[in-house]
């Protein structure tokens, strides 16, 4: 489609290892996707699954062993094309003699902005990011959380139309993944493309237009968050609390059975179906229903099934290989 | 080509912060003094030995800074994964290599300007006056930095495809055998192959010439040093440190940073 922000082709990746590097190892085996225009597409996946590889390649970092990639209709062997990208690398680290001023003019002046423009944007992306007050300091002096933040400045500073982040949320105390939430959310509304990796299920479910996922170097599957747990939906929670001496009673000593306590609660697990009548015996026996909420797998769930799929199939090719 | 003037900026502002390099500078300065001591009571041959171990100090300073931060002008940089955020900007692969080169190039010169000072400082103090024979200093100055410009480049082809360790030996060995090409090519004997011979010549013309550049002597002498040999020099230093330059940039420009 001519209007992909990201189009990705068969692309593959081989490593090579061993000694004489002539052994190879497959890290992403023929990922075909695209990203649309204005959309905040998640990628999700295990630890090793494959992302920061993808995201590697479309920087220009690594090159494909095979396929193609392109980013605003430019081939990403094209060096015009890292004009409209901006990239935070996982687990960022900058020159730490630099403060974060002089970071920010060194990556200015790269992309050729000049004097004035150049200090306004500077100054406009510390603040963005909330680090003006700390804008002289050397970088060697900045937390974890404040280089993730000094990263998405350097991202975002020439405006590109689309922005690619590794792990944004990766090490980052609640207040830092919200901070990172927020500008996230703020590049939509400004209409970019942000395309983000992360294995923090929750941050895809509440930024993603779409996620993909992959594991094994494979995708496994591309759709809105809803649609990807949807996969493995399945029945409803009761969460209910028992008054003293509908409790004892033997009717509810048999509903209990099924229940599981914490503290003063009771969680109960039912096909949907039996919701009405479930609810029913719960009244009568004089429980307090609290809520009822429709269980869907985690994304996690679905992680957790993708690789024992993975390591099914890698147990029955050993198996039929003696 | 602006993007290789930013980046060698930024390279010398790396080496202008980097504290091991003041105490580089500082033994360098030590040096200048203990030659001003020894010069005082070398009674007579003053100049000679100022000069010769003037020379010498910026000389050795020079080939330690070029050797070890040249080697880690590109290895530092994906060790630290500093370079990722760089090389997803628009910035050739070569423009960051040419630009860490002109950086250091540009710290190199600084510091043997500076070196250069101290040693025209020393010889004042002890002659009260310098003489026009003083400036061949300056030759020998001059094909030091020349010298450091091939280090450099050797340094950094090295540091492109192998560990920092070894791409100091490489750098560090390459410039020994550099001294010695002129008694390779003069190997004769009855007790070595003609074989070995042919091959040791050959090697000797791919070797980096470093035996050229040492003009050292001449200038403690107050020697005459051949215009030709200026000229010579050049050319050989510009055209070797190009072919190494595009070496390195040949195996950059493919080198995956995972």
């Amino acid at each position: 489609m001519a209007d992909a922000a990201i189009q990705i082709e068969n692309l593959t990746k081989d490593y090579p290892f061993g000694f004489l590097h002539l052994k190879t190892k497959r890290s992403l085996e023929g990922l075909t996707m695209q990203v649309e225009d204005g959309e905040v597409f998640g990628f999700l996946g295990p630890n090793g699954a494959g992302k920061s590889t993808t995201i590697k390649l479309l920087v220009g970092l690594t090159f494909p062993t095979a396929g193609n990639a392109r980013i605003l209709g430019k081939p990403i062997s094209d060096i015009s094309m890292h004009q409209d990208i901006g990239y935070l690398p996982e687990q960022p680290y900058f020159y730490d003699y630099l403060t974060a001023a002089e970071l920010l003019d060194y990556f200015a002046r790269i992309h050729n902005l000049r004097g004035v423009e150049r200090r306004e944007r500077v100054d406009r992306m510390l603040k963005k990011v909330g680090l003006e007050t700390a804008r002289k300091i050397q970088l060697r002096k900045y937390s974890k959380g404040m280089l993730q933040r000094v990263g998405l400045a350097q991202a975002i500073l020439h405006d590109p139309r689309v922005v690619i982040l590794d792990e944004p949320m990766s090490g980052l105390d609640p207040l830092g993944r919200r901070e990172v939430r927020d500008i996230i959310l703020e590049l939509k509304r400004e209409g970019r493309t942000v395309l983000f990796s992360t294995h923090i299920l929750s941050d895809a479910e509440m930024l993603c237009d779409r996620v993909g996922v992959i594991a094994g170097g494979k995708l496994r599957g591309v759709g809105a968050p809803d649609e990807i747990v949807g996969i493995q939906a399945h029945g409803m929670e009761i969460l209910f609390e028992l008054l003293g001496v509908a409790a004892s009673t033997p009717r509810s000593a048999a509903l209990l059975g099924t229940a599981m306590k914490t503290g003063n609660r009771y969680r109960m697990h039912v096909e949907e179906s039996e919701l009405y009548a479930t609810l029913d015996q719960l009244r009568e026996t004089g429980a307090r229903i609290l809520s009822v909420t429709q269980m869907k797998a985690s994304l996690e769930e679905f992680f957790m099934g993708l690789i024992s799929a993975d390591r099914a199939q890698a147990n029955a090719v050993d198996v039929s290989g003696k | 080509m602006k993007r290789v003037g930013v980046v060698a900026l930024n390279t010398f502002r790396e080496a202008v912060r980097d504290r091991v390099l003041y105490n580089l500078v500082f033994f360098a300065l030590l040096l200048m003094a203990a030659a001003v001591v020894v010069g005082q009571v070398s009674i007579g041959i003053e100049q000679i030995v100022i000069v010769n171990l003037g020379l010498s100090a910026i000389s050795m300073i020079g080939l330690l800074m070029a050797v070890f931060i040249g080697v880690g002008l590109v290895s530092k940089e994906m060790d630290k994964r500093t370079l990722y955020a760089l090389l997803a900007k628009p910035v050739r692969r070569w423009e960051f290599l040419l630009g860490k080169f002109g950086g250091l190039l540009l710290t190199l010169a600084i510091n043997t300007a500076a070196m250069s000072a101290g040693l025209y400082a020393a010889l004042f103090y002890v002659k009260h006056s310098l003489e026009r024979a003083d400036g061949l200093a300056l030759v020998a100055i001059y094909f030091i930095l020349l010298k450091l410009a091939l280090v450099v480049a050797l340094a950094l082809l090295f540091s492109c495809y192998t560990t920092p360790l070894l791409a100091i030996l490489f750098t560090a060995g390459l410039y020994v055998a550099g001294l010695f090409v002129k008694e390779m090519r003069g190997v004769h004997g009855d007790k070595m192959a003609p074989a070995l011979q042919t091959f040791l010549r050959w090697l000797s013309y791919l070797l980096p010439n470093f035996e050229n550049f040492d003009v050292m002597a001449s200038a403690a002498h107050g020697r005459h040093i051949p215009a030709a040999l200026i000229l010579q020099n050049t050319v050989y230093a510009v055209l070797y440190g190009a072919i190494v330059l595009v070496a390195a940039v040949t195996i950059f420009s493919r080198r995956d940073l995972k």
